[in-house]
């Protein structure tokens, strides 16, 4: 069992190896005095910011957030049924349409309420 | 050489107390939102030692994919525009001390207290496709209703969103 996940794992140092090892490698062979003036200034990034980089979001963005949430509660429950699909049978796949259909009613109803719509 | 299991053991355990203990804490909420969803990660990570892989995935799509996007939203969504506002110091250090000490000494002694029969039955062959003839099978009638709770769930987020919409328009 462990070993199908030491796979995971090395995938996980790899990322991580990646992250940290171009941190590294930077903090490595920069010049090493200080910069200052124009050279710690946002460059090729668009726009000088205005103001602190920590703002409030609009409340309206936790709809998103929430309507997510119950969507992959749904995509939980549909996992055990895609697992056995081959032998639950087509009374299974019924049950399934019915239980996506009634959450798709909610998704009617968010789209309908331009609960989707993005500011 | 101790065996393999027992390192991860105490690897991942070691991951969810240090990032619960920087969930408490670090001074910006929001690496305290970040933290948890390590904590998350973590916790994931003792279920599959627990050969409870479908509880990892749960864990990992519900807990640190949804709900700490939801709290890293939240956090994001009241907090003041100086993030020490949102963050201050609480005065009653010492009472939280004392029921915090007391809240672990009960869940010590409960833990304790337990008998670790290990199984009690032999897993089954295959825990998903059993978790979902039991839930299109002999329970679909709670499955279904669980959709509907989902559905009165989203009714209800679209219909608090929709009234501030119309009040301030």
């Amino acid at each position: 069992m462990l070993q199908q996940y030491a796979i995971i794992g090395i995938f996980l140092l790899g990322a991580v190896g990646t992250a940290v090892g171009s941190i590294v490698v930077n903090w490595l062979v920069r010049p090493k005095p200080e910069p200052k003036g124009d050279k710690r200034a946002t460059y090729e990034c668009g726009l000088e910011t205005i103001g602190p980089t920590w703002v409030q979001f609009k409340a309206r963005y936790f709809l998103y957030a929430l309507v997510f949430l119950l969507f992959d509660v749904e995509t939980i429950f549909l996992y055990p049924w895609a697992v056995g699909f081959q032998e639950l049978g087509f009374l299974a796949f019924v049950e399934m349409m019915i239980f996506i259909g009634i959450l798709a009613l909610g998704l009617w109803y968010a789209w309908k309420e331009e609960g989707l719509k993005w500011l | 050489m101790p065996d393999s299991q027992a390192v991860f053991f105490w690897l991942l355990a070691a991951l969810v107390i240090g990032s619960a203990l920087a969930v408490v804490l670090l001074k910006n909420i929001v690496h305290s939102a970040l933290y948890l969803f390590l904590t998350f990660v973590g916790v994931a990570g003792l279920y599959i030692l627990l050969h409870a892989e479908f509880l990892a995935a749960v864990q990992l799509l519900i807990y640190a994919g949804a709900i700490a996007v939801l709290i890293v939203f939240a956090v994001m969504l009241v907090r003041r525009g100086d993030i020490r506002l949102s963050n201050l110091y609480s005065i009653h250090f010492l009472p939280a001390l004392v029921v915090s000490l007391v809240l672990f000494a009960l869940v010590a002694v409960a833990v304790g207290r337990q008998l670790w029969l290990g199984y009690l039955a032999p897993p089954p062959e295959e825990p998903l496709v059993s978790l979902a003839r039991n839930f299109l099978g002999e329970y679909v009638i709670a499955f279904e209703v669980a959709a509907i709770l989902l559905l009165s769930a989203i009714v209800g987020a679209v219909l608090i969103v929709r009234g501030r919409r119309r009040s301030a328009p």
